[in-house]
């Protein structure tokens, strides 16, 4: 990698914003070790069906009830006698992808209405953040208890249920970030320069709110699992038997004076991937906007 | 000023329908009818429809929507429980009181633990305190309400027997779910009294005020406080969402009599008028709060008065 001096006598490394940034994230140990944790979480949850059936997962043997951790059930055995190892691998299959497509699924609609807010402004603007308030007025938790009672809790369902609640965070975002980069220069020289509206978005909003919206989205998944999670514990999750730690914890809770071990691994399970997530997001934050770094 | 609140109390108006709207709009896309669940399946479908008709309920949609309203605020009748057969009202009273006495003893304590806190850890920088502080933040961050409540439960009731797992049978009952709810919302108000504090230590006045050698404890509390803590109370009064949404959780997790225990025991019997109601009224509970945060705020804010005051644009 080159090191060039610029003209203000500040070093910058040649390659791009991208690795610019990657090279400032590497240097985070936390983040560094988010990223791991995470990759080996991705890889276990990923290649599960090479090495644990889904059978074992759902299947009762009630001879292993309640049985502590062994060789052959390293996590041990529930309630139903169900190898918790193996729910725990499917269960998290199911909340990961839940939670990582609603993000997505919230990015996408929130960044679009609040782009159109941000843009277009005045009316359009004041009839989408009036009727966004009046959705806010919901507390989050009672509003997708609501959707998914309404629809019916199934895959499908739960990420519909989970995009109404967090949308709304991504159109304030972008709404924002629109608004402060088209008063720029650099938007004003390139509409001075005859860009029109679309070639703006494209080139000069997109790509400057690019890292805000990455940032949030990273911290958004790691607040969505434990959402999915929560409302799974609230019988709201997926339907039976797929297993889901939020639904591992509600049962293990009946058998908490007899088997402590049944809520360990569960609980373990979400804080670590919630954690590892937010280790990701705060890098990423400091990566790319090292002025917020305290 | 005046003029900014009775402009911020009759946009309550509009917001509380709207409200009342969505969640009335979302109960309407489940199937079944109040007369089939009120009277029971071994009715004949003439009395099912005979009773939709009597209580309105083949009327089309908005006039059924102005109906619901006008019972709901002029004569606060919330219709009748399929479980109970009973006014919704008088059954979601008392416990919606419960939910929100949970909810702002939660509010108290996350501010009072996380506020204090965010400050010191701000001005002590690095110290020793404010690592350990930030650290069981950032884990705080990552554990569900229901999981510290776990946590707390197996220790604290059934370890060591010092407090009720069970329900609120005195002021004992409430510290765990308390606990549970506000530990994760002081641990998010001492993450952003911290950045705050520490974006204002890092402004031009404060710069300043040292250069001309103010002491460091007049520019703390003179010129960084009353700047910084002024998001703060914004946060603060968000965060009582958080809170509503955690006291359902902890009621659920420590079989307290409150609305969120009742929705989601009613979940099961699809008694709708239970569930809009109960929603509806944590719902306003916020919407309230909202409201008189915007207002304390834009009475201690001087900024957002000018504003105000000359144009009214955002």
């Amino acid at each position: 990698m080159a090191t060039k001096k610029s003209p203000s006598g500040a070093s910058y490394v040649g390659g791009g914003k991208w690795k610019e940034i990657w090279r400032r994230f590497k240097k985070n140990r936390g983040a560094v070790i988010g990223l791991i944790m995470l990759a080996v979480l991705a890889a276990v949850l990923l290649g599960a069906p090479l090495f644990v059936f889904y059978e074992e997962a759902i299947t009762q043997n009630m001879e292993f009830m309640l049985e502590k951790p062994s060789a052959a059930h390293i996590f041990g055995n529930d309630g139903y006698g169900r190898d918790i190892f193996a729910r725990i691998i499917y269960g998290g299959r199911v909340s990961v992808a839940i939670a990582i497509l609603a993000t997505i699924c919230s990015c996408l609609v929130g960044s679009f209405l609040g782009a159109i807010a941000g843009y277009f402004g005045g009316v359009v603007d004041s009839v989408i953040m009036r009727s966004l308030d009046i959705f806010m007025s919901v507390p989050d938790i009672l509003f997708t208890m609501a959707v998914v009672y309404a629809l019916g809790a199934n895959f499908v369902n739960l990420i519909v249920a989970l995009t109404l609640a967090y949308f709304t965070n991504y159109v304030r975002l972008v709404r924002s970030e629109v608004l402060t980069l088209s008063e720029q220069d650099y938007v004003e020289a390139s509409r001075a320069g005859g860009a029109g509206g679309l070639r703006i978005i494209l080139s000069h909003i997109i790509p400057n709110a690019i890292g805000v919206i990455i940032v949030n989205t990273t911290l958004n998944i790691a607040k969505i699992i434990i959402y999915e999670s929560t409302l799974s514990f609230l019988g709201l999750g997926m339907p039976a038997p797929q297993p889901e730690w939020g639904q591992m914890l509600s049962e293990a809770r009946e058998f908490m004076r007899k088997a402590p071990h049944l809520m360990f691994f569960p609980a373990l399970s979400i804080v670590i991937t919630a954690c590892s997530v937010n280790l990701i997001g705060d890098g990423l934050r400091d990566a790319l906007d090292p002025h917020l770094k305290s | 000023m005046h003029k900014y609140i009775a402009k911020r109390i009759l946009f309550l108006i509009p917001t509380i329908i709207g409200v009342t709207l969505i969640i009335y709009l979302v109960m309407n896309i489940t199937p079944g009818d109040p007369g089939r669940s009120i009277l029971g399946s071994g009715v004949s479908q003439a009395d099912v429809d005979a009773y939709n008709h009597l209580i309105g309920y083949d009327l089309p949609f908005f006039q059924k929507f102005l109906n619901y309203l006008k019972d709901v605020f002029l004569h606060l009748d919330f219709g009748i429980s399929y479980v109970t057969k009973q006014p919704v009202f008088h059954e979601i009273w008392p416990r919606y009181i419960m939910t929100l006495k949970l909810a702002f003893i939660g509010m108290v304590l996350s501010t009072v633990i996380g506020i204090p806190l965010g400050m010191y850890a701000a001005v002590k920088q690095y110290s020793p305190m404010d690592t350990a502080a930030s650290i069981i933040s950032f884990l705080l961050a990552a554990i569900p309400t229901f999981v510290l409540g776990l946590v707390l439960l197996f220790f604290f009731a059934l370890k060591l027997k010092w407090l009720p797992s069970y329900g609120i049978p005195d002021w004992s009952g409430y510290i765990m779910p308390a606990l549970a709810i506000s530990l994760p919302i002081a641990a998010q108000n001492f993450r952003f009294t911290k950045s705050s504090m520490l974006d204002a230590i890092r402004q031009d006045y404060v710069r300043t005020a040292r250069a001309k050698g103010a002491t460091e404890q007049l520019v703390i509390w003179k010129h960084v406080l009353k700047n910084a803590l002024l998001p703060v109370i914004t946060q603060v009064g968000m965060s009582l969402g958080l809170l509503l949404c955690g006291a359902v959780v902890a009621e659920q997790l420590f079989s307290i009599q409150g609305i969120g225990s009742l929705i989601v025991e009613r979940i099961t019997y699809k008694d709708e008028p239970v569930i809009i109601a109960g929603t509806i009224l944590i719902s306003i509970c916020f919407t309230v709060v909202m409201l008189v945060v915007d207002v304390i705020y834009a009475m201690i804010d001087p900024r957002i008065r000018a504003k105000y005051t000359k144009t009214s644009k955002r």
